[in-house]
């Protein structure tokens, strides 16, 4: 693999960044200003990358990189004595900044939610589910049968499910609106999709052998 | 009864998907693999099973992988002023 192993040692390059930045004067904050500078170009490249599914734009935008930055920044310097070379430095690195800037696009979305959200929309189901145009009636008939299912969803996969489902509602902006985590709602999101699908097979709208993996939560 | 792949493929959950946690927790070893041009999927079927059904870690792995396959390089007024400032 490209950069270091847990077995081998640091690469070069990962050991010298750990090196500098386990150190201190100068050194240490020359090296925290350049990993700033790569932190920050990697943040305004992510930014850049996922502008077009966003609400978010111009100077927010280089706002949310900003600060993607300056928090990546300090949370390798916090972690950066845990950090044992299982990837290269500046990946493990990168990896603050991308989590970071999902989270904060995820925070902005709530102040310029999307004029088109409806409570929750049913009619954008089909569309979610692929459905043919030309099978209205089987639409119409599957559409009542998922919303029978959901009926039988506990009330934090229901949410979950007319959040992200039926608004479409980016998974980590739901995360904000309730207080909780991105791994939290996508068990939730999991558990719904197994029963909707489990509910769909017992009543004849899926085919049998999906439902050999299918077990009961 | 209809064609509903596009239905069974929303539906669809793996019971070795591992979830965003344990996934967004080790993304930075799972990247380096892809981008080194290994079989990740291989080595961790249960992120590679989470990263097909879950959007939003499929999109930071996306992000990651992009970053890591064509760093952002220092434009040259960042290297001038390191210049000027004496940095190494």
């Amino acid at each position: 693999m490209a950069g270091a192993t847990s077995e081998g040692g640091l690469d070069p390059e990962s050991a010298r960044w750990v090196e500098r930045l386990s150190g201190s004067g100068r050194s240490r904050e020359s090296c925290v200003r350049e990993l700033h500078e790569l932190l920050l170009r990697a943040a305004r490249r992510e930014v850049r990358r996922r502008s077009g599914t966003t609400p978010v734009g111009g100077r927010e935008l280089d706002d949310v990189a900003t600060q993607a930055a300056n928090d990546a920044t300090y949370a390798v310097l916090a972690k950066v004595g845990q950090f044992r070379g299982e990837s290269r430095f500046t990946t493990w690195a990168y990896r603050f900044v991308v989590l970071e800037v999902s989270h904060k696009l995820g925070r902005h979305f709530w102040r310029q939610p999307r004029a088109d959200l409806a409570d929750e929309d049913w009619a954008r189901l089909p569309d979610v589910l692929g459905a043919p145009p030309d099978h209205v009636v089987e639409v119409r008939e599957l559409t009542r049968a998922v919303r029978r299912a959901v009926d039988d969803l506990t009330e934090v996969q229901r949410r979950v499910f007319e959040g992200a489902v039926l608004q479409g509602i980016p998974l980590d902006a739901l995360a904000v609106r309730h207080d909780t985590t991105r791994n939290a709602l996508y068990k939730a999101l999991f558990d719904a999709r197994r029963k909707i699908r489990a509910h769909l097979v017992a009543n004849g709208y899926l085919g049998h052998e999906e439902t050999e993996e299918v077990q009961g939560s | 009864m209809s064609d509903w792949s596009e239905l069974d493929t929303f539906l669809d959950t793996d019971p070795a998907d591992v979830g965003c946690d344990e996934a967004m927790r080790i993304l930075h070893v799972y990247v380096d693999l892809v981008a080194a041009g290994e079989d990740a999927a291989a080595r961790y079927p249960g992120v590679a099973s989470h990263l097909r059904q879950c959007g939003p870690c499929s999109e930071d792995f996306e992000g990651l992988l992009a970053l890591v396959s064509d760093p952002p390089s220092a434009g040259l007024r960042d290297v001038l002023r390191r210049k000027l400032r004496g940095d190494r």
